[in-house]
């Protein structure tokens, strides 16, 4: 679960001073004062000493309205605050769970692992960080791949996380993203895919960068085959992902409040030496400079993302003794 | 005998030394001061011929990147002006822009008509600023992509000439769709039925030259390099400090031969002793008998053969291991 990091301010955990409730010190024994006082410490000691994991476990805080939501609430309203919408950042798994059918998620091409082709070091070798990166994540990539259905609409599916190694780019990413799209080209499903990356992964060097070009080329094949790719960009999305794929979908949706972009706001403010707008790269930002269809809260994904697919997969057929048609969808912000 | 108007590099410093001596030695020969100096000319020309041999046959990644950066270094105008005097420079990206960091054109090489893409540095100030420092805009590399499509229409081959630190990190860039220009010319070359050959002449940065390199072959020239990021990118996000480029070079194998190696590039073309700067006719020669060569061999293949063939070599790119 996630812990806003530094939320656990010194005050949380302050409380008043034992006081003996409902007695005035004047009419109180002294010594039945002071067992009241134990009494009343080890009462607070049973409730108090919550560790850090433990309290971040049961709490967390919203990282822009600041305001603690209790964890299983959040993890119920799919890790949107609900009082700001402040989108969190959820794991590929929790997505799966979010999105699909249950139990109906099948997992392909789990067994690819990264290799180390430059035998790269930096401050530690490639392969110690990749150790670090699966213990930290739960992950071996930064991305799940596999087929599943959706209010029994089967489509293939993947999604990336950037828990895992900043959610970059690298040959097995790469590769497990051509070959979701050459399956399901061949099977002729729709095709999802969820960015959220940082960019080429910088240990493997030149192959990374070819991942762009593998990846954009079996799309090629795809987009001749007259199917449906929906690109889904979740904060943050960066780099080589969205100069590939993220930008390659014939829809393109964003989550609320997702950064996404090609550089790092940072390096343009070096390069141009001027402030950027504080919405800079941001879903909405990108939905008013045309560069996203629709930005839709993570509450109404899963139907947005079926009504879609429905609509470009379903023949349309009249429904008999009925004049009711399936909502439009309607571009721009849904929700 | 050494180019005085070559501005050297840190790493060529001595041979620049010696050269000086050499020449001081000649001036005082000439004036026939001291005719018994003649045997010391003789020994200082063979140090600098041996010097120079191993410096250039030891070079570390990072003088491979000053070679490749090198401000005298021919950049593309210079390989389509000597290839083809009548050359026709198409402008363009007939939506409001025409991005003079990268230059497209029809030109003729041997007995092939091509099209022609290129990234390009300025030499003066002047043109450097108007170039953007060889970092194209979205619209530069949608002008490529109008070109790529006007070449598959009357199915005429494609040559990339890739010199470019990278794409541009502007805000116009982004507002403007930088990762959709980059994202759309890599499907859209991947799925060309006529032949694309692509060079990097000098630097290869990132999705910046990748956009413009989605080819059936790929060339490097002999210092050129080709990286996913470029090595101060590297430094700082992987070692926190911008003093350690050179390790980022090492570390990121972005020369020719280890791109090579790595499997990239298809050929290495050999530039004159010290670099294509130091006899630009010789490199754009050396490298047009390479582009013909390969022209040739593509030329033969059919349409539907040409794609697949460019799908297929971007397909097995990558390294992973499969338990
Ligand atoms: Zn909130």
């Amino acid at each position: 679960m996630f812990c806003s990091r530094g939320f656990l301010s010194e005050n949380s955990f302050q409380r008043a001073a034992p006081r003996p409730e409902g007695l005035s010190d004047n009419d109180m024994d002294l010594k039945e004062w002071f067992a009241n006082r134990k009494k009343k410490q080890e009462q607070a000691e049973v409730k108090q000493p919550l560790t850090t994991e433990e309290y971040c476990a049961l709490w967390t805080q919203c990282f822009q309205c600041r305001e603690l939501l209790y964890t299983k609430d959040l993890r119920e309203n799919l890790h949107v605050c609900p009082k700001c919408l402040y989108h969190f950042r959820v794991g590929a798994e929790q997505r799966v769970e979010q999105l699909t059918d249950p139990g109906s998620f099948e997992e392909i091409d789990a067994n690819l692992r990264s290799s180390d082709p430059l035998g790269f070091v930096d401050s530690e070798p490639y392969p110690k960080r990749l150790r670090d990166a699966e213990r930290k994540s739960g992950l071996v990539e930064a991305l799940l791949s596999g087929t599943a259905t959706m209010e029994e609409n089967p489509v293939a599916l993947g999604i990336m996380d950037f828990g895992h190694f900043g959610g970059s780019m690298g040959s097995v990413v790469g590769e497990k993203v051509a070959r979701l799209i050459e399956h399901a080209e061949e099977k002729r499903l729709p095709l999802i895919l969820f960015s959220s990356s940082g960019g080429a992964r910088m240990q493997e060097g030149i192959l990374s960068l070819m991942q762009l070009a593998k990846t954009s080329s079996a799309l090629k094949s795809f987009h001749d085959a007259g199917l449906l790719y929906i690109s889904v960009l979740t904060e943050p999305t960066y780099g080589g992902v969205t100069a590939s794929f993220a930008m390659l979908g014939d829809i393109i949706i964003a989550e609320p409040g997702a950064r996404v972009g090609f550089a790092g706001r940072r390096v343009i403010e070096q390069t141009i030496r001027q402030k950027l707008p504080a919405d800079f790269q941001t879903a909405e930002y990108l939905l008013s400079h045309g560069q996203v269809d629709m930005v839709v809260e993570r509450t109404k994904l899963r139907e947005t993302l079926v009504q879609l697919i429905e609509f470009h997969t379903k023949q349309n057929k009249p429904k008999s003794g009925s004049s009711q048609q399936t909502e439009p969808v309607i571009p721009g912000r849904a929700g | 005998m050494v180019d005085q108007k070559i501005t050297p590099l840190e790493f060529e410093k001595p041979l620049a030394l010696l050269a000086q001596q050499i020449e001081l030695l000649e001036k005082q020969i000439g004036e026939g001061a001291h005719p018994e100096l003649e045997n010391d000319l003789d020994r200082l020309n063979q140090q600098y011929d041996q010097l120079k041999r191993s410096l250039y046959s030891n070079l570390r990644g990072i003088d491979h990147l000053a070679l490749a950066r090198h401000p005298q270094r021919p950049y593309t105008r210079d390989y389509l002006g000597r290839w083809d005097s009548a050359w026709i420079e198409m402008h363009g990206d007939r939506k409001g822009v025409d991005d003079p960091a990268m230059v497209t054109g029809l030109l003729r090489m041997g007995d092939h008509k091509v099209v022609v893409c290129g990234t390009q540095k300025g030499r003066t100030i002047h043109e450097k600023k108007n170039c953007n420092f060889g970092m194209p805009q979205p619209e530069g590399y949608r002008k490529a992509l109008r070109l790529f499509q006007h070449a598959e229409k009357f199915q005429l081959p494609i040559i990339n000439l890739i010199d470019t630190p990278g794409a541009y990190p502007g805000l116009a860039a982004e507002e403007h769709n930088q990762a959709e220009a980059i994202a759309v010319n890599l499907r859209e070359l991947s799925g060309l039925t006529v032949p694309v050959i692509s060079v990097i002449t000098g630097e290869g940065g990132s999705g910046g030259a990748l956009a413009i390199g989605v080819a059936n072959r790929i060339l490097m020239l002999e210092h050129s390099v080709y990286s996913v990021i470029s090595p101060e990118g590297c430094a700082s996000i992987l070692w926190r400090s911008a003093d350690k480029v050179a390790e980022a070079c090492t570390a990121m194998k972005m020369t020719a031969r280890e791109i090579k190696q790595l499997g990239v590039a298809d050929e290495v073309v050999t530039e004159p002793l010290g670099g294509a700067h130091h006899d630009a006719d010789f490199a754009a020669e050396k490298l047009r008998e390479a582009l013909v060569r390969h022209l040739n061999e593509l030329t033969k293949m059919s349409p539907k053969e040409l794609r697949k063939d460019r799908q297929n070599k971007f397909r097995r790119l990558g390294a992973f291991v499969e338990s």
